[in-house]
């Protein structure tokens, strides 16, 4: 762990090389302190800190009484994080992998994983129970983190699959990469380096360029971007107001509702996209979803609970659709979508009008 | 309407044009006459004919059409999705100093939070006197400051570690913005609550569903850390983390917390997942740096660039560039258009502020034919910006993170700039 006077050290090297403000500064003062302060703000009552500060650190500090094993952790893994991190935290497309990835830092390509690289089991605590599941943040129970930090540690190869993780033997545990870690040394190690006069005048012979990056194409394309439209640049007069017979036909789903469920959809388009040009992603395009049997998406690997409802013959209607985007792992038990589920009615109705209008898009 | 008058060329003209110009210019031919009147001129605008919009057509200005293509950018492959993912400033097109608020870059780690200021609370807890709720109205009472900073991401041109990679300084060098931040000391927040004797750490947390946090020392946040709630004269952009977000002057943007909802004051740091999985930097033989907060000096020229070409042809030629560093005020930066081989000292222009981006240019006559451009900052440490083959040496390859390294623009003799490395 990181020495207070450790860093103080630093900070002092650092604070002595920074001599001079900007001499526009010199007629600024700063904002005035009050002894005794200002009067401001209010006590905080127990219950409100209780309510947000969930911090843990390496010490300890934070972590409630608990416990959870490693099968439980697997199943809850399974259910809420494969989607993203794979089965065994080998992770989905760019998503973060957690598992393995052993002797890798000092190659070309490592990969760096809660096993490979983090050094603190505190930090996975943490950051589980504070951010994850993805998009449904700070809904797992204590005893849940406790289930998946054991199951990550299972597939980091740090425990047996019999091992159970609490508060009692939580400090016990020290992470493989701990001790790679080490504080900030650039003013000591490349200040020296970088702080010598530089050549001006004949500072080499010749030049050549080694590496090209048009080689590599990787550039998103701005060309088209950068072109106005042309029938935008002929615009003579600002349009005032919207033309009289703009007005949306009656067939039509209520614009609001479409947009108040598009605003909504951007809780799924971490897994799922709509619209033109939609493809399978971590979970499947969604086009044409509404009247669409059950797990009828060309391509994408269903999860065995959501197959088995697609050959019982079931069909994504409104009823359908409702049940399942209000409770989506109580409604198809054992499917893999890690989304905890709209909480009202009026969220419900709005994001089946914006998927029947972003089909037919 | 169909005759639009066509002066908005596009790039592919305006380079097609700069190779007839240098056509001239080898024929020793570089004139300024015009042999037909120009349309521009001679026949009638829409503009000088038709009435505009009044004024209330846009009331909240927007930019010209004309300048649609200045926004910013994402680069899809870098990151799984667009909710934890970044975007870039075009730094290419911007001028002086100032980051418009539109374009500043974008770096959410759960999506930009919409926040109702009414239901905001700020919370100060841990090893304090007395634990404090502040609302809105209540920062807005207390005394504060306007100061102008750069806020650089720490994997701002990590893509470029191990060679040239994306072709655009949007890319390599656009996760950065330079904003006049109005906002309330935090030492003034934490002397209201009451620093017990062994405070020494703060972990300042968002609202977010990320609940970024990070461990600042207290040194740190008792020196020049702004809770700021406007931005170039007006209230935080949402995306900046509208109503409030931290302003930690000079290091990395990590550690700005968006969307700030509590500051908890601790003995120890917290070591949570944005200072130890992400954020450290991994050198040679597998170890790990851990906390360097500070940005090292850098500096990029933005035109010319790949996605700011010349287009004009060989003579006078305008070379502009930014600069900053996290450790005080950029008092010079060198030029080179030859590789390296003579270097020039650029001429700086604008406000001079402590950790601050700096506007400098160098004039030149373009011959036409290829340059190599690079720019190379001093700060008021002493400290000289590094090539990149200096940072390597020292950090390996692997580092991803705090990238300062000299970049280096190669021009062909159609003006056009890529994105290269020399030796």
């Amino acid at each position: 762990m990181l020495k207070s006077a450790e860093m103080m050290k630093t900070l002092a090297l650092c604070t002595a090389l920074v001599a001079v403000p900007g001499a526009v500064l010199a007629q600024e003062s700063a904002a005035p302190s009050r002894d005794g302060g200002y009067g401001l703000g209010r006590t905080a009552l127990p219950e409100e800190i209780a309510a947000w500060d969930i911090d843990i650190r390496p010490d300890g500090q934070g972590l409630p009484v608990g416990s959870g094993d490693v099968w439980t952790g697997e199943e809850l893994f399974i259910e809420q994080c494969s989607a993203c991190h794979g089965d065994f935290g080998e992770a989905v497309g760019r998503w973060p992998m957690l598992a393995g990835g052993f002797g890798t830092l000092e190659g070309e390509d490592p990969v760096k994983t809660i096993g490979s690289y983090w050094p603190y089991l505190s930090t996975v605590w943490d950051y589980v129970h504070r951010a994850m599941p993805y998009g449904a943040a700070q809904t797992l129970e204590d005893d849940e983190v406790y289930a998946l930090v054991a199951y990550l540690m299972y597939v980091n190869n740090m425990v047996e699959d019999d091992f159970v993780l609490s508060n009692e033997n939580f400090l016990e545990i020290a992470m493989p990469n701990e001790e790679a870690f080490f504080m900030d040394d650039r003013v000591e190690t490349e200040f020296p380096l970088f702080t010598v006069e530089p050549c001006m005048e004949n500072c080499a012979e010749s030049v050549e360029i080694t590496m090209r990056s048009m080689v590599l194409d990787v550039t998103p394309d701005t060309e088209e971007a950068a072109e106005p439209a042309p029938e935008e640049a002929a615009v003579e007069e600002a349009p005032a107001e919207p033309a009289a017979d703009a007005e949306p036909a009656e067939a039509a789903p209520d614009p609001e509702l479409v947009a108040a469920g598009e605003r909504l959809f951007r809780q799924c388009s971490a897994c799922h996209q709509i619209g033109d040009g939609a493809v399978n992603r971590t979970g499947p395009l969604l086009n044409g979803i509404h009247d669409a049997p059950v797990a009828s998406r060309e391509g994408f690997r269903y999860s065995p609970a959501l197959a088995g409802a697609g050959d019982s013959g079931m069909v994504w209607d409104d009823e359908t659709l409702a049940g399942y985007l209000a409770d989506p792992r109580g409604f198809i038990r054992g499917n893999r979508m890690a989304f905890a589920g709209l909480r009202s009615q009026e969220d419900i109705e709005a994001m089946i009008a914006y998927l029947r209008a972003a089909s037919t898009e | 309407m169909t005759d639009t008058p066509n002066f908005t060329p596009s790039r592919r003209q305006f380079l097609a044009g700069a190779a007839v110009a240098t056509g001239a210019a080898a024929t020793g031919k570089l004139v300024h006459a015009q042999a037909m009147p120009d349309p521009a001129i001679t026949e009638m605008q829409p503009w000088q004919q038709y009435l505009g919009a009044g004024v209330d057509a846009a009331p909240y200005g927007v930019p010209s059409q004309f300048e649609a293509h200045v926004i910013r950018r994402n680069v899809e492959w870098l990151t799984a999705d667009a909710v934890s993912s970044i975007n870039f400033t075009p730094l290419h097109e911007l001028e002086g100093i100032i980051t418009p608020n539109g374009l500043c870059f974008e770096r959410h780690h759960s999506g930009v939070a919409e926040i109702d200021p009414g239901q905001h609370r700020l919370m100060i807890n841990g090893l304090v006197d007395t634990p404090l709720v502040f609302t809105m109205e209540d920062i807005l009472r207390f005394p504060r400051e306007n100061r102008t900073y750069f806020l650089e991401c720490a994997a701002n041109s990590g893509m470029e570690w191990r060679g040239a990679q994306l072709n655009g300084v949007q890319f390599t060098h656009g996760m950065i913005h330079n904003v006049v931040y109005t906002g309330v000391p935090l030492r003034l927040l934490l002397q209201e609550a009451g620093l017990h004797g062994d405070a020494a750490w703060i972990l300042p947390e968002g609202a977010d569903a990320a609940a970024m946090t990070r461990s600042v020392p207290l040194e740190k946040a008792m020196d020049d850390c702004l809770v700021a709630f406007a931005m170039n004269g007006e209230r935080l952009r949402p995306e900046q983390g509208y109503p409030i977000r931290l302003v930690v002057p000079g290091w990395e943007g990590n550690m700005w917390v968006k969307w700030l909802r509590r500051i908890e004051v601790g003995d120890q740091p917290w070591h949570h997942r944005e200072e130890t999985s992400k954020y450290t930097d991994l050198l040679e033989h597998g170890e790990a740096r851990r906390f360097t907060w500070e940005m090292d000096a850098k500096s990029v020229i933005t035109n010319p660039s790949p996605q700011a070409p010349i287009t004009h042809g060989p003579g006078p030629t305008v070379l502009s560039g930014v600069a900053w560093s996290g450790r005080g005020t950029i008092p010079r930066v060198d030029v080179t258009i030859d590789g390296g081989i003579t270097w020039h000292q650029a001429r700086m222009s604008g406000p001079s502020f402590d950790k601050s981006m700096h506007r400098f240019y160098h004039e030149f006559d373009w011959d036409g034919g290829p340059l190599l451009l690079q720019s190379r900052a001093h700060d008021s440490t002493g400290y000289v910006q590094p090539t990149k083959d200096q940072l390597r040496a020292v950090r390996g390859e692997n580092s991803i993170y705090h990238n300062n390294g000299i970049q280096t623009w190669a021009v062909n003799e159609g003006g056009e700039a890529e994105n290269v490395e020399i030796g």
